[in-house]
Formats: structure tokens, sequence, C-alpha cells
């Protein structure tokens, strides 16, 4: 790949001033530079970082050392804490009004992923808060986007307000709310039509809804691939609507979201929700202190954390963590397994976000769901009894096996090979450092 | 004559709907570029460092990203140094005549490969929401115009409402739609549009396909698959495979673009929502670091507002007020 992430360009700047005793200007004027131009790679608009720059030299420039860190360190510390600080601080969550319904109008340039963020949004309201949202749908404009809304909502099981591509956004704004308040929803989520941030007809529309239901949150949509328009576009329509929040879409390319910096730093509005993928449950919540650490390469150790905690039944999983201490796994625990950590998501989305993971190495090592597909096949198409003692395999039985899961001997043996090495370091394991891995229950896999 | 003068004169005697349309969807672009400019010349009378540095800004706030802007000012800088340049005025036609350079490598054809005696069959590809549905629309529609019959095929079965949005594009425009449910295979859709598409004995073949973010292994293996299916049914088709690219796109369009390159064998770019005020600078960095071209770009809403990128105009909507400036000043 032609460009470094801005981790690893700031982490190569620093690398060099290691085993130095106190930051001198010289040297902060050599990293500012560096930092300069990774953020602007990173489509930081140049103001921005201009500004941020001069931020980090003033505090950075004749800081003691700290004695457990670098000087390198401990400009990544100021970097860390200015970026952080940049960010927003703290994670904001979504308003809710002190009188039901709460009502949220989504706004944004064209192609943002609006419609596809309302769905992920009232998806995550029902999950996390136990909401629930109506779904508005108030985009009359692009063709078929109000088939769009209503196939999310069919797929979620939610309600979706339309009255065709006739009516107008206003009214369809008024008459989500009279439902949400006759059906005791929670949330209306108002998706709207894409619109440039210049257009002034458009723009009217939209402050005409504003006023027509008085929205207690208007999200800005931005694609976390934004340049330096980013400033533009967050500048404008913050100015003609007044937004309370942002949500940073695609932040699972590859990325490096400078966008999040510059539209927090004009709007100093907060980032409420960052998209992370194509399903509909794709959705974090924004963690400013994370992204800026993220940003840093100390990676996403605390989302990590928080997606296991959710997905993982604890039950089940201080269950299996017994099994695989005695190391009497079987390869039905092993299917149970490995449907839970597919439940957190998408593997390389998790690998990303292990500490350590942002190395070069990483980058390219991309987890094949279908290759998970395939294990799992071979494991079904295991008789119960070769499944609690894998010792009975002989040549026909893989044969069959692997007929019936469609692979090849040679995949059948690959895993019966990993299944036997992981059992083996199990057992290592659990005699060497016992308790150490508590409440990790779901993480050793042969693929990872 | 100087390059103001010779663009003026080369755009000015081209059909004007088009030069119109490149001014105008590039009226805000070049508000704020133009804007920038003036003020950079107001504000530096000479050519020196800072005059330089102020530049890069102005440069990078267009996106055109540092790598492309370092060596641009670089060139600047000898010529400046070549032609014996001190006031900053003189510099403006130096640096649209640069840019246009790289924008527009000596002459090279940029039009469509469009086949004359069998089907052509164009394939879009892309990252989500960067317009693909919509400039397929809009192809269909140009197409359409010049007589030609156009079939479109349905390659996005995961959106939801993709299917659904393409058709209606086909109702709009009069074009037949070549579609299957959502969730299946696209190959398989392009298989079948291919044979249909035969069978109605169709000029043009527009493959629409599913935006997908190029870091996704998985999803690009797919779109190798689907461009595999369609050079198995007809030989060197797809004749074209357009990369769309969203206008507002920073740094990650190179990515982008290497990627489906390497995947696809992108043959141009298709460049929309420049009628924004994004400066779509990053073609720029596409071409010169990848040496892909530009050959459609989207200037406004409208259905008839693809147009076929063409360099001169673009540079001349770029800086429209200088050229006119600088052409007279040229002239007395």
């Amino acid at each position: 790949m032609a460009f470094e992430g801005l981790a690893e360009r700031l982490q190569a700047t620093f690398d060099k001033m290691k085993g130095r005793g106190k930051v001198s200007e010289a040297d902060v004027k050599e990293m500012m530079r560096e930092v300069r131009l990774a953020l602007l790679e990173a489509d930081v608009n140049f103001k921005v970082v201009k500004k941020f720059v001069n931020d980090v030299k003033e505090r950075a420039v004749g800081q003691e050392v700290m004695k457990s860190l670098t000087p390198g360190q401990q400009v990544i510390k100021v970097v860390n804490e200015e970026l952080t600080a940049l960010m927003g601080g703290e994670q904001t969550k979504i308003a809710t009004a002190q009188k039901s319904p709460t009502v949220v109008m989504m706004a944004g340039l064209q192609g943002a992923g609006k419609t596809t963020t309302v769905a992920k949004i009232a998806n995550h309201l029902r999950k996390h808060n136990n909401r629930k949202p109506l779904l508005a749908a108030a985009d009359i404009y692009r063709p078929a986007a109000i088939d769009q809304l209503e196939t999310l909502g069919k797929q979620l099981n939610m309600p979706v307000y339309s009255l065709g591509d006739q009516a107008s956004p206003v009214d369809i704004a008024k008459g989500a709310v009279e439902q949400a308040k006759e059906e005791h929803c929670d949330y209306v989520l108002i998706d709207t039509a894409g619109r440039l941030h210049i257009d002034e007809n458009l723009m009217g529309e939209l402050q005409e809804v504003k006023q027509a239901v008085q929205p207690d949150e208007i999200l800005l949509v931005v694609d976390a691939m934004t340049g330096q328009d980013a400033v533009n576009v967050a500048e404008s329509f913050n100015e003609q609507l007044g937004i309370t929040g942002a949500v940073l879409t695609k932040l699972d390319g590859d990325t490096r979201g400078g966008a999040a910096l510059s539209v927090r730093q004009v709007t100093g509005v907060p980032i409420k929700f960052a998209g992370v993928g194509e399903k509909i449950d794709e959705l974090d919540e924004f963690h400013p202190e994370r992204m800026a650490s993220r940003i840093l390469g100390m990676g996403d150790v605390l989302s990590l954390i928080e997606k296991a905690q959710t997905n993982v039944d604890d039950e089940r999983a201080k269950e299996l963590e017994k099994k695989m201490r005695s190391a009497e796994m079987t390869f039905d625990d092993f299917l149970e397994q490995l449907e839970q950590v597919r439940n957190m998501g998408p593997l390389d989305d998790l690998l990303q976000m292990m500490p350590g993971a942002n190395k070069k190495a990483m980058k390219n090592i991309q987890v094949d769901e279908s290759q998970i597909g395939r294990v799992e096949a071979i494991v079904r198409s295991m008789t119960k009894h070769e499944k609690d003692n894998p010792s009975v395999m002989n040549a026909s039985r893989k044969r069959r096996i692997a007929k019936g899961s469609g692979t090849t001997i040679q995949d059948v043996n690959r895993l019966l090979k990993q299944f036997e090495d992981m059992k083996k370091m199990m057992k290592q394991m659990t005699s060497g450092q016992k308790g150490k891995k508590k409440g990790k229950g779901g993480f050793q896999l042969p693929f990872m | 004559m100087g390059f103001f003068d010779k663009l003026k004169k080369k755009v000015t005697t081209q059909t004007d709907s088009v030069t119109e349309k490149f001014k105008e969807g590039l009226t805000k672009t070049r508000n704020s570029f133009v804007g920038q400019m003036n003020e950079l010349f107001a504000q530096y009378r000479n050519v020196d460092e800072e005059f330089f540095e102020e530049l890069e800004d102005i440069l990078i706030s267009a996106d055109t990203g540092v790598s492309t802007v370092m060596e641009l000012i670089d060139e600047l800088k000898h010529e400046a140094k070549l032609r014996n340049i001190k006031q900053s005025k003189e510099l403006a036609p130096v640096i649209s005549e640069k840019l246009a350079e790289k924008l527009d490598k000596t002459g090279e054809d940029t039009s469509l490969n469009i086949q004359q005696n069998d089907m052509t069959v164009i394939l879009f590809v892309g990252v989500n929401g960067v317009g693909k549905t919509t400039t397929i629309g809009k192809m269909a529609h140009s197409f359409k115009q010049e007589g030609k019959k156009v079939v479109m095929a349905a390659g996005d079965t995961f959106r939801a409402g993709a299917i659904e949005q393409l058709d209606v594009w086909g109702e709009r425009v009069g074009v037949d739609v070549v579609k299957q449910q959502a969730g299946s295979d696209p190959a398989a859709v392009m298989y079948d549009a291919i044979h249909s598409a035969r069978s109605k004995k169709a000029d043009v073949l527009l493959c629409d396909t599913a935006g997908r973010l190029q870091n996704k292994v998985n999803l690009m293996k797919e779109l190798e698959k689907v461009k595999r299916v369609i050079s198995r049914e007809i030989p060197n088709a797809p004749h074209e495979v357009l990369l769309v690219l969203d206008a507002t796109t920073g740094q990650n369009a190179m990515n982008q673009a290497k990627t489906f390159q390497e995947a696809t064998d992108v043959s141009g770019i298709a460049l929309t929502k420049l009628d924004g005020t994004a400066k779509g600078g990053i073609v720029l960095a596409v071409r010169n670091e990848l040496d892909i071209p530009v050959k459609l770009v989207g200037l406004g809403e409208g259905v008839d507002d693809m147009q076929p990128f063409d360099a001169e105009h673009f540079v001349y909507g770029l800086f429209k007020e200088l050229v006119e400036e600088n052409s007279e000043n040229e002239n007395r």
C-alpha cells in the first residue's frame, strides 16, 4: 500500500527519538513536520492541522520527560491528549427527549450513508437501549430510497412511515411524529434526501422540516473518506440547520478518517456513532479517546473488550473455559466457540482491534469468512462419535467427511491437526499458568 | 500566444453547450478556488518561499494530495527560475498549464471505448455511495439520446433498494433492466444480462455492481468473478471498467483506484458530485501516480449533467476568470 497509516507514520517518527532524555525544540519541530504531513495525508483539513500542530508544539517544547517514557512517547502522549481533546474528549450518547417521542433527523451529502445509518441507529436503540423506534422515509428524491428504508424496516421488523414520493418531506415528518405518538414509539428517525450543502432550495426544505417537528437531535452523516471539503460541508450544514451531532460512516475502510477531526473542530458538536460495516448491527458508539489511541496505534482494546462482553454468553463461556482447561474439548464445543466469536462481528474487525494488530504484517491478513464456513462444514459432517473422539478418525472416515462437507481430505487433515495442536497448547497453558486466562474464554481458535 | 490564450481559443471554438455545462457545474469549485488564488496573487506579489507555501496550502485544500503537491511545487519553482519569473501574477498561467498537463497526458484519447459493430459492455465499480447507479442511469439516457439500444444489468444485489433504484431509472429513461432477486449472485446476473442483451440486439450493456470498500478482500474477489464471467461470455469485454469516484473523497481515493485497478483493471474514472464545493483535486494525484484517465464527470443532478471529461474544459472551468483576465493582459 502506498500510504502508511497515520499511526505507523507517527510511530516511525517517534521511533527516531528513542533514547533521549528531554524534548528539545528541534526534536519537536522535526516531529511536528511529520505530524503535519501525516495529518494532511489523513485528510484532516489543513487549517485544522495548522492549529493542531501549533497547539502541540507549544505544549510539548521543554516538557520534562516523565521517568517511564521516552521523548517520543512523551510527545505521543501530548499528541494523543490533544487529539482526544480535539475530538471531543468524552463519548456522547444520543439525545432522549423529556417527552416521547424523541425526534432525530438525519442530514448529509448524497451517498454518505444516511438511510443505512437510520436503520443501524434504530437497531442500536432497540438492542442496547430497549427503545421502540419508528423510521420515517422522507427522501422523496432519490429513486427507490423509500423502498430501501422499507426493506431495511422489514429486515428489522420495525415500522416505517412513508407517504410515497409525492408528499412533501415536511408532511412526512409531521405524520411520522403523529403516528409515533399513537403507537407509543419513543424514537422517530427521519431519513432525508442527500443534498449539497450549497443547494439553497433543498437546505431550505430541511429547515422547514426542522421547524415543523423540532427535532431533539439533528445528525450530520459524514463519509469517513471525505477529503478537505468536509470542513465546508460540516460548517454550512451547521450554520443552516444547527446540527447537534455527527455520524461517521464507512470507517471500516482503510481511510484514515481525518474528516472526523475536521468535522469536530469546525462544528464543535460531538460525533456520536461510527458505521463500521455493511451489516445492520455494524454501528459503534463513537469513543473519541479510543479513536485517538487507535490513530496512534495503541489498538482499540477497549472496544474489543466491550464487544466481547455484549456478545459472549457469560455462563457458556465459563463452561467452555472449564472444558478447555481440562483439555476435554470436543468438536461440538469447538463449533459453539466458533459461533460465539462469529457473533461478535467480522473477524478481521476483531483482529484489527487487538493491540499490536496495527503492524504491517497484520495489514494483509484478511480473515476469509468463507474459510470459517468451511471449517464449520467439516465439523458438521462428522458423526457424533467422531466429534467426541477425534482419535477414531481414519482414511475412509476422512474421505466421507471431505465429501460431505465439499472440501478435500487435506482440508480435513489440516483441521484435525490444528485441533490437536490447540488441545496440546491448552494443556500446556493450564498446567503452567492457571487463572491467567480468565474471562477470555472465546479467543483460542486455530486460525487466529 | 500565452497558455491562457491558447486555452481560451481552443475551448471557445468548441460547442458552447459543453463549455457552459463545465462552467456552470464548476461554479462553486471555481469561486472558492479562484478566490483563493486571487487572494494569493494579491497578498504575495513576489514569487518567494512564502508564496509557494501558501500555494501549497491551496492545492492541498483541493485534495490534491501531499506528494503530488510537492512534485508540482518543485516543478513550478524550477519553471519560475527557468523563465525568470519574479511577479506572482506571471506564474498564474504556468500553474494552470502544469495542472492541465498533469490531467491530460499529451493528447491521449479519453473518450469511451465504444464498439462499432458489436455490443459494448461497460462495468461500473466503486465504493459505497459514490453514485454508481445514478451514473449508469445518466449514461443510459445519453446513449439513448444517441439512438443506441441500451440494457442495464442490476448487479447490485446486496444493498436494500438498489435493484428498485435501477428499475426506476430504467422506467425514467425507457431502457430495459435485467435483474434477479436481491441477494442473488451478481455474476449470474451478468451472465443473464449478456444473453438477454444479445438477444435484444442491444448496442450497449451497462453493468451496475454493489458498492464495496476496497479493503474487503472477499468482496473484491466477487468483483473479479463478475468481470471474469463477462469476459468469458464476450472476449474483450468489458470494454470499459469505470471506477466511480466521489469528488469529495480525500486521499483514500488513491487506495480505491489502486485496489480496484488490481482487481478489475480499471480503464477510466467517472468523477461524480463535482458540482459541490469539492475540487476533486484527487484526480490529479490519481492521474499522476496511477495513470488512470478521467473519462466522465458529473456536473449536476440533472439527467444530462454527466459529461465526457475534457482536461482543457476542466482547467478552463477552474480558472475562467483568470483566463479571461490574463488573456486580455497577454494581448495587450
